[in-house]
């Protein structure tokens, strides 16, 4: 089965307990598959469920309702630790260890795995080198004497550490600055690609999701509105979808004049 | 004199190694203890909001509990526990010094540690929690490698806050036989010695200082990954607990302790008896400031050797007699009852220092006042002192009742300020000793007792059961027996009073010894 989803949500829901009485559905019957290889994006406002939607795949958070697959296991079936461990997961603005070197966050999982302390220390130089970062300058370093791209770097790098098939990441690029973000945006594409990896990124961002992912999943209220392909989505009848493809529209007609081609 | 060239400082120093090597003994062992029981609860409790609220208040309350009182409250608790382990398992402990004290500035120690390690491992950035479990962590790696690490900056602040408490706390660890600093402090307070005074609180602050800049520089080194000055302040707190380790390893065991109550006259005499010890070649050390029923309780466990009591005091107070026979049938009974105790009472010194009621010879003059019983018409607008027993012993029970006395007003008072109170009209009168020298040097009357509410209290010198035949201290005790008169023991508390050079207890020992030896 060459096309077999390495992460398969189906029926899929979570209640949170929220103020008082009151119960939050935060992902409502979502049945969605990725396939190995694919780069997903899925897109929401805030609330939407996104997060929670990411998380249940390495079980941050546990399931109610539904089945989850990953790597045709049941993750109900499977060691929550253990699971983490065999998937990258990137966080908002890194969440790098602070009181830890680079070094130390980056290979943290071959270290819980057991690695021996060479292989880490090899696998830690060639990972600098995969997210362009310099070994000598930046292995030894804290987290706080780095730009928010280099942290941002760094926490690439240690979800990728102990060679996982499927990277999970969590708004990964909200918090830097346009330009950082695009070319950490392009160079983790590419990574994605030379790699194999399976990759799974929350944004709210629209244009980002359009630009790096292969297909978009549109979140709202907990419930999937809408799965596709850039092209596909344009075909959606949905509103919100609509609403939501509006902007990256608008952006690039306007572009498009402000900076006709040739002219810059 | 200069206060610098006063040489009680000298003799403060030749205290120093014992007096800041029990100190740091038990300041170490609590906190340790403490260390040990409140880590693993405040990370047990950090997350159960019931379980934090309920320790945080029971710390909360101990916190409240004056450190004395605190204390005190452990030495009646382990004696009744050892009696319990006694009867149950077979053995007991000794209830006296080192452990109620270890346990209750152990107590002490806690609520620093407990809020502020559950403070700082709350205060662990979520998201930092997140991404350890994300990476892979179980809770345990997560706990030792993220949330302890960051937490470490709060909690060592809370360890340091508690060395500080329980180092300070610790000099009130004399009264309940634990000698530390405070010997210092509660010496000199009893008998006007301020350069000892100065002496123990200098001291022991500079052990807080020391211990909290220890402490500082390990957490510096561990939050810098410096090992060097980890090592360092590790070196720096393993050398202070060696350092006070070694004099006593090499003091031996077959040294004398005597105790001494916590009044004047005990002082002076329990430094008489340690150098006639030291003067028979043995070595001796004191127990000083203990209670009355903690120093009779720690003879009878063999906690020391050696005291001082006085007849009537244990009549009443530790035998509950309520009959009151003339002097020398008491002391037969006593004899007898204290040797089914297997305590000797060795002899009588020669004094007696009863309780008395004493005010000014003008006043009672003025008020036609010459025995309790003229007193007792008077009372209603007058006003008396005691000082901390007077009040809860059985002979002040015994005055009112044999008397009718009724005061206008009671109040507690520190003895050696007692008298000087009266004299100032402060208080109209006090419950004084017979043989204080204060009395003449106030001019003071002591009242006629007709009635004989107040028993005789002949000075006696008790043995503890170990040492019920020992030679060699009864050799160095005989000289004593009989030799000290109520004259001489007067001028000696009076000159020990004072506030000079010559005051110090063992200064005025010797000139005791030099009175009483001739003869």
């Amino acid at each position: 089965m060459p096309h077999a989803p390495l992460i398969a949500y189906a029926n899929v829901g979570k209640t949170f307990a929220g103020r008082a009485d009151e119960r939050v559905v935060a992902v409502d019957d979502v049945s969605l598959e990725v396939g190995q290889g694919e780069f997903l994006a899925i897109v929401g406002g805030s609330g939407s469920g996104k997060t929670t939607l990411l998380r249940l795949a390495n079980r941050l958070i546990e399931a109610d309702r539904g089945t989850i697959r990953v790597e045709d296991e049941d993750v109900r079936g499977l060691d929550p630790v253990q699971l983490r461990r065999r998937i990258g997961y990137v966080f908002q603005s890194g969440a790098l260890f602070p009181h830890i070197s680079v070094a130390g966050n980056i290979g943290m999982t071959p270290k819980l795995l057991g690695w021996p302390a060479a292989d880490i220390a090899a696998r830690v130089d060639e990972l600098l080198d995969l997210v362009q970062l310099d070994r000598k300058q930046h292995r030894d370093r804290l987290p706080q004497e780095l730009s928010g791209g280099q942290r941002q770097r760094v926490g690439v790098a240690r979800a990728l550490a102990a060679k996982p098939r499927i990277v999970l990441m969590d708004e990964p690029f909200g918090a830097l600055d346009p330009l950082t973000r695009d070319a950490l945006g392009d160079d983790y594409r590419a990574l994605h690609g030379k790699l194999g990896l399976t990759t799974v990124m929350i944004t709210h961002d629209m244009t980002e999701a359009l630009l790096l992912a292969d297909r978009v999943a549109v979140m709202r209220a907990g419930k999937l509105l809408a799965l596709g392909t850039p092209a596909e989505l344009t075909r959606s009848n949905d509103a919100y979808v609509t609403e939501l493809l509006r902007t990256p529209r608008r952006q690039a007609e306007r572009l498009n004049t402000l900076l006709p081609r040739g002219a810059a | 004199m200069s206060l610098l060239s006063d040489p009680r400082w000298g003799e403060a120093l030749t205290h120093l190694s014992d007096y800041l090597g029990n100190h740091v003994r038990v300041s170490v062992t609590a906190l340790a203890l403490g260390l040990v029981v409140s880590l693993p609860l405040a990370i047990a409790a950090r997350k159960a909001r019931f379980l934090r609220g309920i320790l945080l208040g029971i710390a909360s309350i101990v916190q409240t509990v004056p450190g004395l009182a605190l204390l005190a409250l452990f030495y009646p608790l382990l004696l009744m526990l050892g009696s319990v382990t006694l009867n149950w398992f077979g053995f007991s402990f000794s209830a006296f010094g080192f452990l109620p004290a270890v346990l209750a500035l152990a107590l002490y120690s806690m609520l620093p540690v407990l809020r502020n390690t559950i403070t700082g491992l709350n205060g662990v950035d979520p998201a930092l929690l997140e991404a350890a479990q994300g990476v892979g962590m179980t809770p345990r790696q997560s706990l030792f490698t993220i949330e302890l690490p960051l937490a470490l900056p709060v909690i060592m602040a809370g360890i340091r806050t508690s060395a500080v408490w329980v180092i300070g706390t610790a000099t009130l660890s004399t009264p309940i036989g634990q000698t530390s600093l405070g010997n210092y402090i509660f010496a000199g307070l009893q008998t006007q010695n301020w350069v000892f005074v100065l002496f123990g609180c200098i001291a022991a602050a500079v052990l807080a200082l020391a211990v909290d800049q220890l402490l500082a520089l390990i957490e510096n080194g561990l939050r810098n990954r410096s090992s060097l000055r980890t090592a360092l302040g590790g070196l720096g707190i393993a050398a202070l607990i060696a350092a006070t380790l070694v004099p006593t390893l090499a003091r031996g065991p077959s040294s004398y302790i005597v105790g001494a109550k916590t009044f004047t006259e005990q002082y002076v005499l329990s430094a008489l008896i340690a150098e006639r010890l030291r003067a028979a070649g043995s070595s001796a050390s004191s127990r000083e400031g203990l209670g009355s029923s903690v120093i009779f309780d720690a003879l009878a466990a063999n906690d020391i050797d050696v005291y001082v009591d006085y007849s009537g005091t244990l009549w009443l107070n530790q035998f509950h007699r309520s009959d009151m026979p003339p002097r020398e049938q008491l002391l037969d009974e006593l004899k007898t009852i204290l040797a089914k105790q297997n305590i000797t009472l060795f002899g009588e010194l020669g004094f007696a220092n009863a309780y008395a009621l004493v005010m000014p010879r003008k006043r009672a003059e003025t008020l036609g006042i010459r025995s309790i019983a003229d007193l007792a018409s008077h009372t209603s607008t007058l006003s008396i002192a005691g000082d901390y027993e007077f009040f809860s012993r059985p002979e002040w029970a015994g005055l009112r009742k044999a008397y009718g006395l009724s005061f206008r007003a009671q109040r507690t008072m520190q003895p050696d300020f007692m008298y000087a109170a009266v004299a100032s009209g402060e208080v109209d009168v006090i419950a004084g000793y017979t043989s204080d020298g204060l009395i003449a040097k106030y001019d003071l009357v002591v009242l006629d007792d007709p009635r004989h509410a107040i028993p005789p209290y002949d000075a006696i010198v008790l043995l503890s059961p170990r040492r019920a035949d020992d030679r060699t201290l009864q050799a160095a005790m005989t000289p004593l027996l009989g030799r000290v008169d109520i004259a001489d023991m007067r001028a000696a508390n009076l000159r020990a009073s004072g506030n000079d050079a010559t005051s110090s207890p063992d200064a005025v020992a010797r000139w005791l010894w030099d009175k009483i030896g001739k003869r």
